[in-house]
């Protein structure tokens, strides 16, 4: 019998159950049916045991005595009671003390009606109170940061706040302040609690102590209408549950997903709900002649865009699509189908230049979160993953930390795990395939570079199988190539690791596998390798590889584009050449944007059609690890906005050709014949109980494993009582289905022609490496590195965010700054040569690269961008006369 | 002043240097900050953070657990009277009264010249001396009203400075170089402990699987 199915026997009120060694009393407990009451107790923490809520019964060699269930571990033939008088007029005082100073003003606060306390008091509390003496008194709600409100009257001292703070995020920004009667949460004065996490903090505190700016005296819980769903700020696809109120989006929760989140969010994908609310919304179809804009109706709008896509499509490759990162599975199939099988042309890229050769997630073992974490090493080629994907960083950063996790990263600069990291390895832009390549290569002599040693041992000593590359963009500055080929190298010399996609736009992973990048279609396949379904279904592929986004826009700016279409797509901001793209987009004929919000691009744009917003429909999204999971609705699209699978069909239909959808259901009947990637799924599949973690694919006969019942806990997460899954209503008791998922049938042979794809010479497949130019003296090399607050488009519109951009800054290492004579915190100017970027905060980390100055890269203003274009790029700093 | 001084900054690393975790050193820390400033500043608690590793917000949490440790401005006597049961029934409690009337300012406050900063004790184990009262953690008693005005009047013209040092002084004598603390010794002390518990473990394992689990 191996450790995971051991079982401990032992009695709860008087019945046998069956417990996990090491399992607490309280959480044993509960999966019997017997729910003790807790406060500090949460079962994504460590226990404390400190609130004493959970006092129960437990038999010891004299007799029975009061213990906290959350803190004493189950044993064999243990006995326990929770119902006796004794542990009732435990729980009773208990809660006549919590309530000593509490000032029970549940009538104006916001968790009233989902409280813990409230409900804890009602069920298991004195109903009276013997004190009589004034309670303690603070100051009214306190701001500790942008987001987060304090009320000390409020709060009853569990240490959740402060133990997320400080063991999940590992910045302990909030603590306890003081002791007894006068001890209470706070940060430290002047010193924010401006943490990407801060919002888990009030989803978890078990009173009203915590609130959010954006919730605050919004909605009352009872009001609250709810849907489970999939956050799109980034690519980790945490759960989460939309709530709203008269049509208008109020909050998000985060759901407790084994596999991926955890119940965590980040504040980005938390808060930024609110650019769906926003009046900047696009609600019309828009029709521009030269200056003059006019609102249009969609058959108007359809018949302006018809001539000039008849007109180019008589040259296909004249009509090419950037974007699609921010759309559901759905769409990014429809409009795959409408550009490559109607249009014919290959032209189509959901990255903007600033992601990574898709073949490098088309031909290799992807890993899951979980293969992540539960690898031996972790090697990781990526931005600050913080920054990139917030709650993949949690989860990693526990790993590192308790379960023995290895990180061996390559970077530029110190990032948000280089603490935890076995091995940090600081290298320059262009050395990534040479640092690579000396890890992974025999030789003779020991390497110089002592954190090169320690992560060549490290890569030596692991099972291959159990080594996971985390391969994201570590520079936004310049060719990624280096780093491309650095991936391969290391997942050619290691046959069986696997790839982790670290791209994180929303559902950017989605449109890889919807082969809505050049050179592919779904399901992973090259243009030459559709399956004999998808060539019935389609009619024609495209022979000749597409432009990506770069050279769709050099070439726009050459004239040789007629219709683009940019669909949720900024390349002004976003892709890598600002001025390239407002030539392109100045240049071509016909740009149709496809967008729910306006951007820095779309006044370019002769049509713009919106699109319905996350949250306005149903679908489904794609994760980095190919997780697909549903996306709620929960509100009425606004204006005449339409989904983006609609917007195809119809611009189909306008020139005359019908793609064969009438619903989401048809789009699932054939995606899942044509993509072996996807084969076996439908969207009744998805939505049943079954697969409320999402479905990997391909789905394999073994191999995942899914949680059992998702059980939603309103001591733990307060506020989400009970909650629809979104999809269709499932069709349950059909088939036998899968050994993974219930409904769903895993295909062999599907399974093999994924995996077939698989190169061993990846690296054949890349360019061979560019030439680097030599670097002069007092020559900085630009690394452009995302930040979350970045002010992107969604977070301009989301009032509450907004501000949180930090103020513009560039980091260089200490010899660096020392050779320059600057020190840190002088105001500095940037400089190319032609042209510079002034007003920045001098910043100096010993964890930058000699050499290199990290740029942080800016949203919608796309200033950094207009310096910081080109392949071997050298910058100058200026200091700035004060 | 508010951060150390280099002076300061040399003891607080050697003081670091003795602990095999950083984060140890927080509170000898806040003591060296207490003997340079008379209390904790918060650039004090920010540089502590600094040195230690931690956040600022778990220094303050740690200074603020402890009565000794001040993160607001005391006097340059902290004078403490204490009201326990010993003391109690020799009269404390009047003799607090008397310091409150003398000193002109409730427990917790501070004379207006910034000398005395008025404290009510628990018991701090000077009994026989009943009724007891510290001055920056020196001890006199038993007092009564006159002879707790002339310990004031002796504090404030300088009397006792050989006796009571200014709040915050732990110790007057400073080590020049750092102690020579064993660590390895300990190490292997510690270690061949372990081994001795391992060994004791096994044998026991031993002794059980051969005779059963008479024991
Ligand atoms: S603020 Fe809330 S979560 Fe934090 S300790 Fe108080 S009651 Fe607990
Ligand atoms: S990590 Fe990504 S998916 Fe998760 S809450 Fe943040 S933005 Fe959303
Ligand atoms: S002590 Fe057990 S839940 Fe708080
Ligand atoms: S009771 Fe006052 S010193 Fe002990």
């Amino acid at each position: 019998m191996n450790d995971s199915d051991a079982t401990v026997k032992l009695v709860v009120d008087g019945h046998e159950i069956q417990a996990k060694p090491g399992e607490m009393i309280i959480a044993a407990a509960e999966k019997a049916g017997v729910l003790i009451p807790r406060f500090c107790y949460h079962p994504r923490l460590e226990p404390v045991g400190v609130c004493r809520m959970c006092l129960v019964e437990v038999k010891g060699p004299r007799g029975f005595s009061l213990q906290p269930a959350c803190y004493l571990p189950v044993a064999e033939g243990m006995e326990v009671v929770t119902n006796s008088d004794k542990a009732k007029k435990a729980q009773d005082g208990v809660l006549e003390y919590l309530l000593a100073n509490h000032p029970l003003d549940c009538p104006v606060c916001d968790k009233g009606g989902e409280c813990p306390l409230q409900d804890q008091t009602f069920v298991y509390g004195p109903g009276e109170s013997r004190f009589v003496e004034e309670k303690r008194h603070y100051p009214k709600p306190i701001p500790i940061s942008k987001l987060v409100y304090l009320d000390r009257e409020r709060c009853i001292q569990c240490d959740r706040c402060t133990r997320f703070a400080d063991d999940v995020a590992g910045e302990a920004l909030i603590n306890f302040i003081g002791r007894g009667g006068s001890i209470q949460v706070n940060t430290f004065p002047d010193k924010p609690f401006s943490s990407y996490f801060s919002g888990n903090t009030v989803q978890i505190c078990p009173v009203g102590a915590l609130t959010a700016t954006p919730y605050r005296f919004k909605a009352r819980p009872w009001d609250l209408e709810q849907v489970e769903s999939t956050c799109v700020g980034c690519s980790v696809g945490c759960q989460i549950v939309v709530q709203s109120s008269e049509n208008e989006l109020v909050r998000y929760l985060g759901l407790d997903s084994e596999a991926v989140n955890h119940s965590w969010l980040c504040d980005k994908g938390r808060f930024g709900f609110e650019s769906v609310n926003s009046s900047d919304r696009l609600g019309t179809p828009t029709i521009r002649n030269g200056t003059a804009a006019k609102e249009a109706s969609w058959t108007e709008a359809m018949a302006k865009l018809a001539e000039p896509l008849n007109r180019a499509r008589k040259r296909p490759e004249s009509i090419a699509i950037i974007g699609g990162a921010h759309l559901a599975n759905e769409d990014l199939y429809v409009w795959s189908k409408l550009a490559k099988s109607i249009f014919g042309t290959d032209s189509v890229d959901a990255q903007l230049g600033d992601g990574l050769d898709p073949r490098l997630l088309t031909r290799t073992n992807r890993a899951t979160i979980a293969d992540a974490v539960g690898a031996e090493v972790l090697v990781l080629l990526s931005g600050d993953i913080r920054e990139e994907l917030p709650v993949l960083f949690l989860r990693l950063r526990e790993a590192a930390i308790s379960s023995g996790l290895k990180i061996v990263e390559l970077t530029h600069a110190a990032t948000s795990l280089t603490p935890n990291a076995a091995a940090s390895i600081v290298v320059s832009p262009g050395q990534v395939e040479a640092t690579v390549r000396s890890l992974v290569e025999q030789s003779g002599q020991e390497p110089s570079d002592p954190s090169i040693a320690v992560a060549k041992a490290i890569i030596a000593g692991a099972d291959p199988n159990r080594i996971v590359v985390l391969a994201g963009r570590m520079n936004q500055a310049g060719s990624s190539l280096d780093q491309e080929r650095a991936i391969a190298t290391l997942i050619d010399a290691k046959p069986g690791s696997k790839l982790l996609s670290g791209l994180r736009r929303a559902n950017v992973n989605g449109a890889i596998d919807m082969g809505f990048v050049p050179g592919h279609l779904p399901g992973r396949c090259a243009l030459t390798e559709g399956s004999k379904e998808l060539i019935d279904a389609w009619k024609q592929v495209p022979t000749q590889i597409g432009r990506s986004t770069p050279e769709i826009l050099a070439a726009a700016a050459n004239g040789e584009i007629d219709v683009l279409f940019l669909i949720g797509a900024d390349p002004i901001s976003d892709a890598p050449d600002p001025e390239l793209s407002e030539r392109a987009l100045a240049k071509v004929g016909t740009v149709v944007s496809v967008e729910t919000l306006p951007n820095a691009s779309t006044r370019f744009a002769s049509i713009i059609l919106p699109a319905a917003a996350f949250t306005e429909r149903m679908g489904s999204t794609t994760n980095v690890e190919s997780r697909i999971s549903l996306l709620g609705q929960k509100l009425v699209s606004f204006g005449l906005s339409r989904p983006e699978w609609m917007i195809a069909v119809e611009i189909a239909a306008a020139i005359g050709e019908d793609l064969g959808f009438e619903s989401m259901h048809d789009v699932w009947r054939e995606l899942s014949v044509v993509s072996p990637l996807h084969r076996g799924l439908s969207l009744q599949a998805l939505g049943s109980p079954g697969t409320r973690e999402g479905v990997l694919v391909p789905v394999r006969r073994s191999r995942v494993s899914i949680a059992s019942n998702r059980s939603l806990d309103p001591v733990a997460t307060p506020g989400i009582i009970s909650v629809e899954h979104s999809g269709p209503p499932s069709s349950s008791g059909t088939g036998r289905g899968s050994d993974a998922y219930p409904g769903i049938e895993a295909n062999a042979s599907a399974v093999e022609s994924v995996d077939s794809r698989i190169s061993g010479d990846l690296l054949d497949l890349l360019a061979t490496p560019n030439e680097v130019a030599p670097i002069g003296s007092g020559d900085l090399v630009p690394v452009l590195r995302r930040r979350l607050f970045d002010g992107g488009t969604m977070l301009v519109r989301s009032k509450n965010l907004t501000e949180l951009a930090p103020a513009p800054r560039v980091t260089v290492g200490g010899s660096t700054a020392a050779s320059m004579g600057f020190a840190a915190g002088s105001k500095v100017t940037l400089s190319n040569g032609t042209s510079e970027l002034p007003d920045l905060e001098l910043v100096v980390d010993r964890g930058v690269a000699d050499g290199v100055v990290v740029v942080d890269l800016d949203g919608e203003s796309g200033l950094t961008r207009r310096v910081i274009q080109g392949e071997n790029l050298r910058l100058t700093i200026k200091l700035e006369s004060v | 002043m508010a951060r150390f001084t280099p002076d300061m900054e040399t003891r607080a690393l050697a003081v670091i240097e003795l602990y095999p975790e950083r984060r140890s050193a927080t509170i000898p820390l806040c003591h060296l900050a207490q003997e340079q400033d008379g209390y904790l500043t918060r650039e004090a608690m920010e540089q502590i953070s600094e040195l230690v590793g931690i956040t600022p917000a778990e220094v303050l949490g740690t200074a603020s657990f402890y009565d000794m440790l001040h993160t607001e401005p005391v006097g340059k006597y902290l004078v403490g009277v204490c009201t326990n049961i010993a003391c109690l029934l020799k009269g404390g409690e009047e003799l607090l009264e008397h310091a409150e009337q003398a000193l002109g300012v409730a427990p917790g406050g501070t004379t207006d010249d910034g000398m005395f900063t008025l404290e009510e004790m628990e018991c701090i184990a000077h009994c026989d001396k009943a009724p007891a009262v510290q001055v920056n953690y020196r001890f006199f008693g038993p007092l009564g009203d006159e002879s707790f005005d002339s310990l004031v009047e002796e504090l404030r013209g300088g009397a006792l400075d050989a006796v009571v040092p200014p709040h915050g002084t732990l110790s007057r004598v400073h080590r020049t170089s750092g102690i020579a603390v064993p660590l390895a010794e300990i190490i292997e002390a510690r270690r061949s402990g372990d081994l001795l518990e391992a060994e004791r473990a096994r044998a026991k394992a031993e002794a059980e699987g051969a005779g059963g689990n008479q024991l």
